[in-house]
């Protein structure tokens, strides 16, 4: 029945709404988008966006806006300006992306100074979350899959390998976390070689490892670009029909480059924490959902789901505090967060404000017309050993 | 050792093929054209397009990229290149420069800013060993295709009317003309010829120089310094300054990782510093 | 000072404090236009095309920023050992520079800055190679003024520094060391020929185009707190190439008006669209060389003498 009482019950809560939709939340987004390095802020923003598809955009009744810019490279310089204008001009609620661990370093003192939570999406040098005490990391770090590579390879009877990384922060974090990983299980690291971070000319580099003929060569440089040009280097110089396997972290076999690549990436085996191919409900609604949102896009790549995550992190933020967003709070709410990501079960470890998760091994398939990588193994909990 | 020479002088090849134009242009018109690496990139382009959409095999786009190359070369020649002849060196700068831009900007909307794949034909792919050495398929069809086209170059410039032309025009333009030599026309030619060239250049590298949107100002350098160093004008030069600069790169890289690009540039400013007319001594 | 100058420079002291958002994009405009400034000495007065002036550039944001790394966060001083550090390092560059022909002098300028690029990028224990330099902790400007994180300290620090150099540069180019330079650009054969010292005016000029280059660098390091190696970069060398000859080569104002013109689009159009932003800066250079050889400046200029 229709009271008075009713009609003035609705009336009130009608009202009431305005009020209660309160302002957005900002989140600035900071990553290259043009490029040689564009599709590392494209997967983030499609990642953000997939989250958006599934879950919605609107917390706790307050809408979350994305302010996107772009770094153009692996440009500290720019991040920093950057993100000293979003945190004075635009006045964001949250920091979020950084492609490159150069960025993330550059814009940590802003961070702290502006007392702004800042979401790391990829960045992955050890080094990272402990510049500021509001940095938080969901996407990895470099040892955190490079050691079980180390391990796994030692496991299954290679003795002698030989390194070759990116000359920047997360590459010799990768090669030190190798290292130290695979002497302690009893193996020998015949030599190593750092490559430049622009423009590297992969030949010379590759000729050596040949000639020194280890049993197999552990690599890490950026993903996408590089690893094509890697990975023709590998081929074109016959290294493994000469018996020399090829083990690497998984940015070599990135899932947005992997069809690209094609045969030659047949059999190589990686180590890390997001696979397109990952088996869980999760990861399906992930893929379902990116495809309707990103057409301009092939698969999500690791960088993909580095998005969703830390989209996945502020939702839960903004759901808990609402119109009470304060930096601190967030921080003990962001500093304990676990989650069901697409890759599979991920926490933060509140010492280090640093991600835990499990890192999978894998090798590339041919499902059909498609490459995929394949997990077989896998180490859960990993925490960074870097710190 | 052996292996890393010929690597070295696989790659100066490329440079050398795509920069023979360049010295050309610098010499013949003193125009300084910073986009010479754009008709590189844009014959690699066409030389993508052909196989993977119009699925042309690799030696039928080769000289699709030549002809395509050299077709934007002369129209671009006869509408904008030359009214700056005369211009300053700054000017001539400055228009390349535009140039690289637009055709950068231009190829990333088109075709993404990512490398560009391309599968070559499985008779050219692997290696083949010798005095046990392992030597790259597609390297030595390089070499042995630029030193082709090298020595073809090097007849046309020698012995037909055209060189003669040429080789008249580039020691003095006005006595040339006062010859009754059409050096507008000379000109014109050795422009088109020049960035066919280097299209054909562009096309043939990708496999070892690669190939993405940023393609003219990465390699803008090495072909601008292959230029200087050998003296603009000749072909001697550039070829001996293409071969020196390719071996010295990659044998810097294999031997001594650590220093990089660093002894490329360093042996730069030393040879111009010791021939600051270039290595082929002709008029700058 | 005319009127119109009395003008031009209240809009920077205006902006201060009609735009405290934009401050940051402001110092840069500044520092940038600083170093734009020692370029035109070297270009616009002294007729030397330099690919490579970041090298200067880079040097004194080096300087300063190590200095601040290892304790010394003064910034007065860390800006004086940047001037110096690049004022040292163009006065060895100037020899290589002032011989040879144009074509090879241009290799020889982008070459050191490739080098020194390389060379930086190399000693990355020291100088943070790609990661970049950080723990750029400065002391308070002058002891009263901390460098807050709004840009406020930054932005008027930037300008009185540019203010200083500019006013120097003003007096310099009027004097006879200045007509001495534009002579050496017209014709330099014929200035050899009536005695004048050409060799030691070009390495003086270019020495000094360096330090000033080098306090731009410094500003940049102490400003933003950062050193990244794009400091060294080819790109600045040509990005600054191209704000000189929009705003107008050999006139001081036109590197000003240049550079801000040209950061100010490049911050708002780049800002929608990179690769559109790219295209239309490559299309209006092509389209500046043929019809505006003499930047916005020589465009006024001519429009006022047509009247």
């Amino acid at each position: 029945m229709i009271t008075t009482r009713k009609v003035l019950a609705a009336l009130a809560a009608a009202l009431a709404i305005p009020a209660a939709a309160a302002e957005p939340v900002k989140v600035g987004v900071v990553a290259p988008f043009s490029g040689g390095a564009a599709d590392f802020g494209r997967q983030m923003e499609g990642g953000i966006k997939a989250y958006f598809k599934l879950h919605g955009d609107t917390f706790a009744g307050r809408k979350i806006e994305i302010l996107v810019r772009d770094t153009t490279g692996p440009n500290p310089e720019i991040a920093k300006r950057l993100v000293q204008e979003l945190v004075t001009r635009d006045k964001v609620d949250f920091l979020a992306g950084f492609g490159f661990t150069p960025e993330a370093l550059a814009a940590a003192p802003v961070a702290t100074e502006a007392k702004t939570p800042m979401i790391v999406m990829n960045a992955a040098s050890s080094v990272v979350t402990t510049r500021s005490p509001y940095i938080v990391r969901f996407s990895m770090t470099l040892p955190q899959v490079s050691a079980p590579m180390a391990a796994w390879a030692a496991k299954n009877g290679i003795r002698k390998v030989y390194t070759l990384v990116t000359d920047y922060a997360p590459g010799i974090d990768s090669e030190t976390a190798f290292k130290a990983a695979f002497t302690a299980a009893g193996g020998e690291v015949v030599d190593s070689v750092r490559v430049p971070l622009r423009n590297p000319e992969f030949a010379p580099y590759v000729q050596r490892i040949k000639d020194a003929k280890p049993e197999a060569v552990f690599m890490f440089v950026p993903a996408g670009e590089q690893s094509v040009a890697f990975m023709k280097a590998f081929e074109e110089r016959g290294l493994a029909k000469a018996g020399i396997k090829l083990i690497a972290t998984g940015d070599l076999t990135d899932d947005n480059v992997l069809n690209a690549m094609g045969e030659p990436t047949l059999g190589v085996i990686t180590s890390h924490h997001y696979s397109a191919a990952h088996d869980s409900p999760e990861n399906k609604a992930f893929l379902k959902a990116w495809a309707e949102v990103n057409k301009d896009l092939k698969r999500p790549n690791f960088m993909g789901v580095g998005g969703y995550d830390g989209m996945a992190a502020i939702a839960e933020v903004v759901k808990k505090l609402g119109n009470n967003l304060d930096a601190d709070k967030a921080m003990e709410l962001l500093k304990n967060m676990k989650l069901t990501s697409p890759r599979g079960p991920i926490a933060i470890d509140p010492a280090t404000r640093d991600i835990v998760q499990t890192v999978y091994v894998r090798r590339v398939e041919k499902r059909g017309d498609e490459y995929w990588n394949v997990e077989f193994d896998k180490y859960p909990d990993v925490k960074d050993p870097g710190k | 050792m052996i292996g890393v020479l010929f690597d070295g002088v696989a790659y100066g090849s490329v440079l050398f093929l795509v920069s023979v134009g360049l010295s050309v242009t610098m010499g013949l018109m003193n125009f300084v054209n910073l986009a010479h690496g754009a008709f590189a990139m844009a014959g690699g382009y066409v030389c993508v397009v052909a196989m993977t959409r119009l699925g042309v095999p690799f030696l039928a786009a080769l000289p699709l990229a030549f002809l395509a190359s050299a077709a934007a070369g002369a129209v671009l020649e006869r509408t904008l290149y030359r009214r700056l002849y005369g211009a300053s060196h700054l000017d001539q700068v400055l228009f390349s420069i535009g140039l690289t831009f637009m055709s950068i900007a231009t190829a990333t909307w088109l075709f993404g800013p990512s490398q560009q794949p391309v599968r070559l034909p499985e008779f050219l792919r692997g290696q083949v060993s010798f005095a046990g050495v392992d030597f790259g398929i597609y390297r030595l069809f390089l070499v042995a295709a630029v030193a082709v086209i090298t020595l073809l170059l090097g007849a046309l410039v020698a012995r037909t009317r055209f060189g003669a032309r040429l080789r008249a025009a580039v020691d003095d333009p006005q006595a040339a003309r006062g010859l009754g030599i059409d050096v507008d026309r000379v000109f014109s030619v050795a422009f088109a010829l020049g960035s066919g060239l280097a299209g054909l250049g562009g096309a043939l590298g990708i496999e070892v120089l690669g190939l993405d949107a940023s393609f003219p100002l990465k390699f803008m350098v090495y072909f601008l310094l292959v230029v200087v160093v050998g003296g603009a004008g000749s072909v001697r030069g550039p070829l001996a300054a293409a071969l020196l600069l390719g071996v010295l790169d990659v044998a810097g890289k294999y031997y001594v990782p650590q220093a990089g690009a660093f002894v490329i540039y360093a042996a730069m400013v030393v040879l111009l510093i010791a021939f600051p007319a270039g290595l082929g001594r002709r008029r700058a | 000072m005319s009127r119109g100058e009395i003008a031009f420079w209240l809009v920077p002291l205006a902006a201060f404090f009609a735009l405290p958002g934009y401050l940051v994009l402001g110092s840069q405009v500044l520092i940038v236009a600083l170093f734009a400034l020692s370029l035109d000495l070297i270009l616009g007065y002294a007729g030397i095309l330099s690919l490579g002036h970041a090298a200067f550039f880079g040097v004194g944001a080096y300087t300063a920023g190590l200095l601040a790394a290892h304790g010394w966060g003064e910034p007065l001083s860390g800006l004086m050992a940047g001037a110096a550090a690049a004022a040292l390092a163009g006065f060895a560059a100037s020899f290589l520079v002032v011989r040879g022909e144009d074509l090879a002098r241009l290799m020889v300028t982008l070459g050191i800055g490739l080098l020194l690029y390389e060379a930086a990028n190399r000693a990355a224990p020291i100088t943070g190679g790609v990661d970049g330099l950080s723990g750029v902790t400065m002391w308070k400007l002058l002891g009263l003024f901390a460098f807050d994180i709004g840009g406020r300290t930054a932005y008027l620090y930037s300008l009185a520094v540019l203010v200083l150099v500019f006013a120097l540069l003003k007096r310099l180019t009027a004097s006879p060391f200045g007509l001495a330079l534009r002579g050496i650009r017209e014709n330099r054969v014929r200035m050899a020929a009536i005695g004048s010292p050409v060799r030691a005016r070009l390495v003086a000029a270019f020495t000094l185009g360096a330090a000033i280059a080098g306090i731009a660098g410094a500003l940049l390091a102490q400003t933003t707190q950062f050193v990244g190696l794009d400091t060294l970069g080819f790109n600045r060398s040509a990005e600054l190439l191209i704000m000189l000859v929009l705003g107008g080569t050999g006139r001081l104002y036109g590197a000003i008006i240049g550079t801000a013109v040209f950061m100010i689009a490049q911050d708002y159009l780049a800002g929608i669209n990179p690769v559109y932003w790219q295209f239309w800066l490559g299309l209006a250079l092509v389209v500046f060389v043929f019809f505006a050889r003499g930047g916005i400046l020589g465009a006024i200029e001519s429009l006022r003498s047509r009247r």
